[in-house]
């Protein structure tokens, strides 16, 4: 008993922006599929099946949009179905699509996510206090602020690798046709010099509001044969979750984030992540989390990720190149984010990255959290198929 | 590849019109608890946690993480949700358990009706721009469907009555249900839908856990293996569909293997009482087929977890022995937009 191969043949995203006033919701997500669709040059007659996935519903104000977004996607009589796992979600549902193919239920299915942020307001989406429950703060980053200042303490990084990871992931930014920010005149004084929002973390070290979606076709062995461009493979995927708070938690190195990267390595045969991944996209809302994750992954020693980013490791043209495409601190469309990481290291497998391609580029992890630091989910993805 | 999945253990709460002095988790924790005692098994054991549930009905973003922290998601477990039914957690485990990355499978859900108006909260499940600033409620739809039932002549106001009616008479011997005995079949809710012909709105919480193969046999003597399952969808806007039939119905059910043989026992996730005469004519089911024995969504229906319920209640029937082969079916959306359907059978006595 052997589980199907699972190839990405087909990537699509919309071009990411503040607010995308000129489509309905339909029309948004139905832009990204049909662009993953023309790159399997496939047709919607030839998806069995769809799953997508979006953060909590009062991001746009709309109760389980996918029952009103089934025609937009070319679902009506087909299965269709939604996740949602928080932040993580847009991995989350390519995992759990690329699980509908390994099973052999469907030969070639359509994921996608999207978050339509303009349509609502996400931050007070996040902030309904209900008594007796411990309500998410107002703003995401009061929340991860601290975290980040326990990750100094410990490591001992200095003040200034924030603003290197930002100012690294917004001129990454600048070769990615479809992120939301295009920062042509930045600088790094000007990163070190933008408003403290929630200290250690600075204006320009936090993610942007985004209005987008990311979709990719799947598809089993036969699928991948007749596909028009090189697919990237799906050497190995895994989804963890622990609690939000409670005694012990590493908040700075989540044991979900370790487990997950863990199951990840062995599915794909990886005994040295270091040496043996060429690339991450990596989510990071707000820039410290690079080092952080770094760690988390197992890129770096405890305490020694701030090294990689200060010596430039994680540039576009470093040894192990981090968020080519700009990452999360320069496109948040949040319940697609995940997904984008997903798409983009597959992009890089394929070698159609663009300006941000990164050479050799053979395997490439895609990450995604959510939640409190707890909810994990995590492929890699290669440019030949898993070996049998 | 084919694997042997089973449902080997069910567990829900009773139903009741408020829940108060109970958060989510406060309600979910007994079925959890309940459910993994039936296999001896425990939270540490379980390959794969899936859970359905609605921000919407919670009234806050991600709610379900709060439910995750009352499973006890320590060390670390792999886990994903659905916004949706838990019979869809159920598929999505399904799948999983399929690809051989895990043995055994926790699926719950839950759902709070009562903190809110269901019917106002519902609307905003509608197409956001052209129909849910109209406020469409849910019962003014069903109503429409009723019509249209009617209309063409496959039902009429009394034979929609007896439905409710019998329905409740069954829910006797279910200590779950919400209402369980005769009720007056009342005044017109929305014409020509009467009190009698509408659902409960009520809390609780379901669970399920399924295994493979011979952990299945290990964990229940009878296990109710999934034979099929499949879901479809259909189009959203009212206004394209025949609401007199269930086309995605019964193509999940031919994808499920359904009309390869008769089933004996069918449980059907339909709210409003026309919902079940669309629902057997699309998956043909005739007069020698006990149709919910537990009585139905119109005598418990949880928001999000009604759909798990029938299939709990399928497959336990079989687990007891008293049916061989069971259809259990779920829905989500307005006038029975998504329909899964699952085929369990038990092993020859």
């Amino acid at each position: 008993m052997s589980k199907e191969p699972v190839a990405v043949v087909g990537i699509g995203q919309t071009k990411h922006v503040a607010a995308r006033r000129d489509v309905s919701i339909a029309g948004l997500v139905r832009e990204a599929a049909r662009r993953a669709l023309d790159d399997a040059e496939l047709t919607w007659a030839d998806i069995d099946a769809v799953v997508i996935g979006k953060a909590p519903d009062f991001f746009e104000g709309v109760m389980m949009p996918e029952l009103y977004l089934a025609d937009a996607l070319g679902a009506v009589g087909k299965p269709m179905l939604r996740v949602h796992t928080a932040g993580s979600v847009g991995g989350s549902t390519a995992l759990v699509a690329a699980q509908l193919v390994a099973a052999r239920v469907h030969g070639t299915v359509l994921t996608l996510a999207f978050e339509k942020q303009s349509e609502s307001n996400a931050m007070w989406g996040l902030s309904l206090p209900i008594p007796f429950q411990q309500p998410l703060l107002a703003g995401a980053g009061g929340f991860f602020a601290p975290h980040v200042r326990a990750y100094m303490r410990r490591s001992g990084a200095p003040d200034t690798v924030g603003s290197l990871v930002a100012y690294k992931d917004r001129r990454n930014a600048l070769k990615n046709p479809w992120a939301h920010l295009h920062e042509h005149d930045i600088t790094l004084e000007k990163v070190q010099a933008s408003p403290m929002l929630w200290d250690p973390i600075r204006y320009s070290e936090t993610c942007p509001s985004s209005d987008g979606a990311c979709a990719m076709v799947l598809t089993d062995r036969a699928g991948a044969a007749r596909a028009p461009r090189p697919p990237a493979w799906l050497l190995g995927g895994a989804m963890r979750s622990e609690p939000t708070l409670f005694a012990g938690k590493d908040a700075v190195s989540p044991r979900a984030g370790r487990d997950c990267a863990a199951d990840v390595y062995r599915q794909a045969g990886v005994t040295d992540p270091r040496r043996d991944i060429d690339a991450v996209e990596m989510y990071v809302p707000f820039s410290w989390y690079e080092p952080m994750w770094l760690e988390n992954l197992g890129f770096a020693d405890e305490g020694e990720g701030w090294k990689l980013t200060e010596a430039g490791v994680t540039e576009l043209d470093g040894d192990l190149p981090v968020n080519m495409s700009g990452g999360v601190l320069s496109t948040n469309p949040i319940g697609a984010s995940g997904m984008i990481r997903f798409a983009e290291a597959a992009l890089q497998v394929r070698g159609l990255a663009g300006e941000h391609q990164v050479e050799r580029a053979r395997k490439v992890l895609g990450h995604a959290y959510g939640g409190g630091s707890q909810f994990f989910s995590m492929w890699l993805v290669g440019a030949r198929p898993p070996e049998s | 590849m084919t694997r042997d999945i089973a449902v080997v253990a069910f567990a829900q709460t009773d139903v009741r019109r408020t829940t108060d002095e109970l958060s989510e988790v406060e309600m979910l924790m007994p079925v959890l608890h309940s459910v993994l005692d039936r296999t001896g098994l425990k939270t540490a054991d379980i390959g794969f946690t899936c859970s359905g549930s609605s921000d919407y009905l919670a009234g806050r973003a991600f709610s379900f993480t709060l439910a995750l922290d009352g499973v006890g998601a320590w060390p670390p477990i792999s886990e994903s949700h659905v916004e949706t039914d838990g019979a869809w957690a159920l598929y999505e485990a399904w799948t999983k358990l399929l690809t051989g990355d895990a043995d055994t499978a926790l699926v719950y859900s839950y759902g709070k009706s009562s903190p809110g108006s269901l019917r106002d909260v519902l609307t905003r499940q509608l197409d956001p721009y052209y129909v849910a600033p109209l406020w469409p409620d849910s019962v003014a739809l069903a109503a429409l469907q009723a019509q249209a039932l009617i209309d063409a002549g496959d039902t009429d106001e009394s034979a929609l009555a007896a439905i409710g009616t019998r329905s409740r008479r069954v829910a006797t011997l279910n200590s779950h249900a919400q209402i369980r005995g005769p009720v007056p079949q009342g005044d017109y809710v929305v014409r020509p839908l009467r009190t009698g012909d509408c659902p409960p709105v009520g809390d609780g919480a379901a669970a399920v856990i399924l295994a493979a193969g011979e952990r299945a046999r290990e964990l229940c003597s009878r296990p109710a293996w999934i034979r099929g399952i499949d879901h479809r969808i259909e189009a959203h806007s009212l206004g394209v569909r025949d609401l007199t039939d269930s086309p995605s119905t019964r193509l999940a059910a031919e994808r499920a293997g359904a009309f390869e043989r008769p089933v004996d026992t069918a449980e059907l996730h339909a709210p409003f009482s026309a919902q079940e005469v669309v629902l057997r004519k699309a998956l043909r089911l005739d007069d020698s087929v006990r149709v919910n024995l537990s009585g139905g969504a119109i005598a418990a229906n949880p928001m999000m977890a009604a759909g798990l319920i029938r299939v709990g209640e399928a497959a336990a029937r079989v687990h007891r022995g008293e049916s061989d082969r069971a259809l259990a079916h779920a829905t989500s959306g307005p006038c029975l937009q998504q329909n899964l359907v699952a085929v369990l059978e038990g092993e020859p006595r």
